[in-house]
């Protein structure tokens, strides 16, 4: 198995806490990545992922630690977002943008200004790209709260919102209010996103978080089945990016490993790729 | 410093004019995944040797391509996450074996407009004259298209590939725009300037050339800001857009 496994991977105390924090992210960001694909919100919460950026560059700066940084920015931008765009559908992409234009500009600041006032090296890429590896061991039992807090929050509100996002007619008839609902779950993906912008980092968390979504709603025919099969093939994807990852260490003499984010994002393409193709070739029969 | 002015006003130009037909046809995504996923391009660039302005172009491009062919069999907005999120992906991966340096990592992202030299305004004027001339030839169909795509159609005009062609243009227009603004605020000149120039006027040709004329004060803005204070470009050009939108937001309801 040395082929597959290289020496000393289980061994490792930080592959093994990278398996366990893999395991919960991936499983949270699948669950609610399937509410985000169905309500058509790509746009948000790839933008989500981007205003976390700007915490984490913000907490990088000010040498807090990056989980804080990334929720209060995801946190922050979701309110901003719902209440600039909510009047109108059609205006909602438009209003993503301005605050996504923003705090894309604040984050270009705060890295700016931690590459040049302090001394501490890689911040702009730790923070947009991530390391799974690197998460430091203190984070991990908030971390694993926080997914399982949203996990709780996603199994009380499911059948809500999937009513209000298939029919917001019937839903505000039946006395839920789909405003409140909307801003509830992008509550809860602006969560879950600074929790996936720790493990790949900020700029591929939409990865995580569409990926495994969008490739299982292709092959199943219920919400629920869809959430099971997302969830199977993220965790899948990101066990296997991390054993990659560790792996590539050794596959080149100057032991120059490719990171983890790109294994993880490259296994969901793969697999969307093939359900895609699957459900393509099964609809023409 | 009057490169960057010169080569600084074409690129506004040319964003606020694009950007809005970018707002206008909801393209919001893809105008941000394009210029986001070229990044990728111009890592591998300098990976290899070669100019970065070649790498932006070709990942420009077949980002804009995997859009409009993904978006057809897809949702729209998944498919161009999707592509999004691969090409930067590649980008990581480009980065991680590549030895460059911090600060190139970060002008590529956030742009370095002070350091435009006067062998790139050349080619800035070209692509961009073409671009903004390409797009005013096709506003009749693009507009119809965006607005009422059922009668379009109609009518005989082939709207996928009205799409692909105004998605190479937004590629064509990244690539020139990216070395002086940066990646990830491009995306900003194309949407801030338009959406409120929308919210200023009704009327179209008053609305695209104001939101031409916004792109421009707040770039010109941002540079003297920049100059001034010593802070990246990027950031003023995100919150003058920022600001620009919101006055518009105020503008609209107060009457």
């Amino acid at each position: 198995m040395h082929w597959l496994f290289a020496p000393g991977l289980l061994a490792s105390a930080p592959v093994r806490q990278a398996l366990l924090l893999g395991f919960l992210i991936a499983l949270t960001a699948a669950v609610v990545g399937v509410f985000v694909v169905v309500r058509g919100q790509s746009f948000a919460g790839h933008a989500l992922t981007d205003v976390a950026t700007t915490g984490g560059a913000g907490a990088a700066l000010y040498g807090l630690t990056p989980l804080v940084g990334f929720l209060t920015g995801a946190v922050a931008g979701a309110g901003a977002m719902e209440l600039i765009g909510r009047e109108r559908a059609q205006r909602r992409d438009v209003a993503t943008g301005v605050v996504l234009g923003g705090a894309t500009g604040l984050s270009g600041l705060f890295l700016y200004l931690s590459a040049t006032t302090t001394s501490s090296t890689g911040v702009t890429q730790r923070v947009l790209f991530g390391s799974l590896f690197s998460v430091s061991s203190a984070m991990v039992p908030a971390a694993l709260l926080i997914g399982a807090l949203v996990l709780v929050v996603m199994a009380i509100v499911a059948r809500p919102l999937l009513l209000s996002s298939v029919s917001p007619d019937i839903a505000t008839a039946r006395g839920l209010s789909p405003l409140t609902l909307g801003l509830a779950f992008l509550l809860v993906a602006a969560t879950t996103v600074g929790l996936c912008a720790l493990a790949i980092g900020s700029i591929l968390s939409t990865a995580l978080l569409i990926g495994p979504a969008a490739a299982a709603l292709k092959v199943t025919r219920s919400l629920r089945s869809a959430i099971i099969v997302a969830s199977v093939l993220g965790v899948a994807a990101t066990w296997a990016g991390i054993v990659l990852s560790y792996d590539s260490y050794t596959w080149r003499s100057s032991h120059q490993g490719l990171p983890v984010s790109f294994f993880v994002v490259a296994l969901i393409l793969l697999t969307y790729g093939l359900c895609a193709w699957r459900r393509a070739r099964s609809t023409r029969v | 410093m009057i490169h960057a002015w010169e080569v600084g006003t074409i690129v506004a130009i040319v964003a606020g004019v694009v950007g809005f037909f970018v707002v206008l046809r909801d393209s919001a995504f893809p105008a941000h995944a394009i210029p986001n996923g070229a990044f990728a391009g111009a890592a591998g660039a300098s990976l290899i040797g070669v100019s970065t302005l070649v790498g932006l172009g070709v990942f420009a491009a077949a980002g804009a391509l995997a859009i409009a062919a993904l978006g057809r069999r897809t949702r729209n907005d998944v498919a161009t996450a999707l592509v999004l999120v691969g090409m930067l992906a590649v980008g990581a991966a480009f980065l991680s074996q590549s030895t460059s340096y911090e600060p190139e990592v970060f002008s590529l992202l956030f742009g370095q407009i002070l350091g435009v030299g006067t062998n790139q305004l050349l080619p800035v004027a070209v692509v961009g004259l073409g671009s903004c001339l390409i797009v005013i030839a096709l506003a009749r169909p693009l507009l119809l298209s965006s607005l009422t795509p059922d009668i379009a159609r109609a009518r005989g005009l082939r709207t996928d590939g009205l799409n692909v062609v105004f998605l190479l243009i937004v590629a064509a227009v990244t690539t020139i725009a990216v070395p002086v603004v940066g990646t990830l605020l491009m995306f900003t000149l194309m949407i801030g300037p338009p959406a409120a120039a929308r919210g200023f006027t009704k009327r179209p040709v008053v609305a695209l050339s104001l939101s031409a004329l916004i792109a421009v004060v707040v770039l010109w803005a941002a540079i003297a800001s920049a100059y001034a204070m010593n802070w990246p470009v990027g950031f003023f050009v995100g919150i003058f857009s920022a600001l620009a939108y919101g006055l518009s937001r105020l503008w609209q309801w107060r009457r």
